[in-house]
């Protein structure tokens, strides 16, 4: 098996790595960005903004990303909005990590221990001083465990840009394969170098998660 | 610049998006219930004194949750065909999603095996219930109590990501969204209408579930420690 694959070969699928590290960033970022602000909006104190948060985070939490990804390409070019495959997936991904991440970080925002709350209303601090200097920062603590764990879940899904013809590790595997016709020499390759990407974010996740439940704030 | 929607070409294939749907409902059925056999076993071998089967459940863990579903299916589906063996799409699927999610549900069952307080196991010991005894009425059923919520979101979640197997043409609901979309050029309402479809199919799946939890777990329990 695996006669005629070459170093040519490597080097494309490096390059097809890259790209996932890439879109796994942009959708880390992008994603990240916007599920903060769907956390803020999850824990307003307006309703009308509470609601709309939450119906934003049900309908994508009920939709595959792959669906999205579709809809985003192919739909969007189909009412006359051609935008790259890139555009595609960055926004798809955006789209789906703002859901997850801000469903995490309303979470972490609640976990922080009520009376500490009370205590910053009763230092008179306004709402935004009482978010920013009070809550978020040991939101923050309680947030960066589970935000890392997601991060895995991130890497993974960026292989559903292939479908759109984004060229990263999966569709450059597929190219491979194409040509050469090794399926099951070349997605072993896939695999083991998802694996070496996703591995050690999630032994990071559980070092985290382990060190933050040894060190439990007495708070409460 | 005017965008004209039409569903209607789209809404008068329901048929076929029907079937599609009950397709991605018994593909998630099969793995859920196949998965769940899976992850307990794997929990119990996780935990177990034997340090080879311990080990090998690890790193089916470890291999299944880091790498995409998207390679795990090629894999399999290329996989056995390179064997000579030949299956249908939907059963390349079903045992794709049946491996994968019982890598999750494996470390969702161990958290909850976990939870059981040794004292709980030390009680049963006591009152000479056999190793089998104690695993099934003191430590299995009452960590799915606990991993209950958690155990049917990776559920859900399993029968989203089932649309990935449409890659394969299993003919499930994203399937028959490609395929409809290249006969009516309509991409932008059908996938519209399969992304609310998928989002009933999860609400039913959710009310379903909750069903069962409330028929399977009738004393709601105080628990001291939340998961």
């Amino acid at each position: 098996m695996g006669g005629a694959l070459n170093i040519n070969h490597l080097i494309f699928l490096g390059h097809g790595a890259l790209w996932t590290i890439g879109l796994s960033l942009i959708a880390l970022i992008g994603g990240g960005t916007v599920g903060f602000l769907i956390a803020l909006c999850r824990v307003s104190p307006l309703r009308t903004v509470r609601l709309a948060a939450g119906t934003y985070v049900q309908l994508i939490q009920g939709t595959p990303l792959l669906v999205i990804m579709f809809l985003s390409f192919f739909g969007l070019a189909a009412i006359g909005f051609n935008i790259s495959p890139l555009l595609a997936a960055g926004a798809s991904m955006t789209i789906y990590v703002a859901a997850y991440l801000g469903e995490i970080w309303r979470g972490c925002i609640e976990a922080v221990p009520k009376p500490q709350w009370e205590a910053a209303e009763g230092l008179a601090l306004s709402r935004t001083q009482r978010m920013v200097k009070v809550i978020l920062p040991q939101a923050i603590r309680i947030a960066t465990p589970p935000s890392v764990g997601f991060m895995v879940q991130i890497i993974k899904n960026t292989s559903l840009a292939s479908v759109v013809g984004f060229v990263e590790l999966a569709r450059s595997g597929q190219i491979i394969n194409n040509s050469l016709f090794e399926p099951f020499l070349i997605y072993s390759i896939i695999a083991v170098i998802y694996f070496a990407l996703c591995y050690p974010v999630s032994r990071l996740s559980r070092r985290l998660e382990l060190s933050a439940s040894q060190k439990k704030p007495a708070l409460a | 610049m005017g965008i004209e929607l039409d569903f209607s070409v789209v809404l008068e294939r329901w048929h076929s998006l029907l079937d599609g749907a009950v397709l991605t409902l018994e593909l998630a059925a099969i793995a859920v219930v196949l998965g769940g056999i899976i992850g307990a076993l794997g929990a119990i071998g996780r935990r177990g004194s034997n340090a080879l089967i311990a080990r090998i459940c690890g790193i089916y863990v470890e291999g299944i949750r880091n790498t995409p579903l998207l390679v795990q299916i090629f894999l399999v589906y290329f996989g056995l065909a390179s064997l000579g063996l030949k299956f249908s799409a939907f059963t390349v699927a079903a045992v794709a999603l049946t491996i994968n999610v019982g890598a999750y549900t494996t470390e969702i069952m161990r958290a909850g095996f976990d939870s059981i307080h040794k004292g709980q196991i030390e009680a049963a010991e006591g009152l000479a219930l056999s190793k089998a005894q104690i695993y099934w009425h003191v430590v299995l059923w009452p960590a799915v109590e606990r991993v209950y919520p958690a155990l049917t979101s990776q559920f859900v979640l399993l029968m989203l990501a089932s649309s990935v197997t449409s890659q394969i043409s299993a003919e499930e609901l994203t399937a028959v969204a490609n395929y409809i979309q290249s006969e009516t050029y309509r991409s932008f309402e059908t996938y519209i209408v399969v992304a609310l479809i998928y989002i009933a199919l999860s609400l039913v799946m959710r009310l379903g579930f909750w069903v069962i939890g409330q028929l399977l777990f009738p004393r709601r329990r105080r628990l001291g420690t939340p998961l």
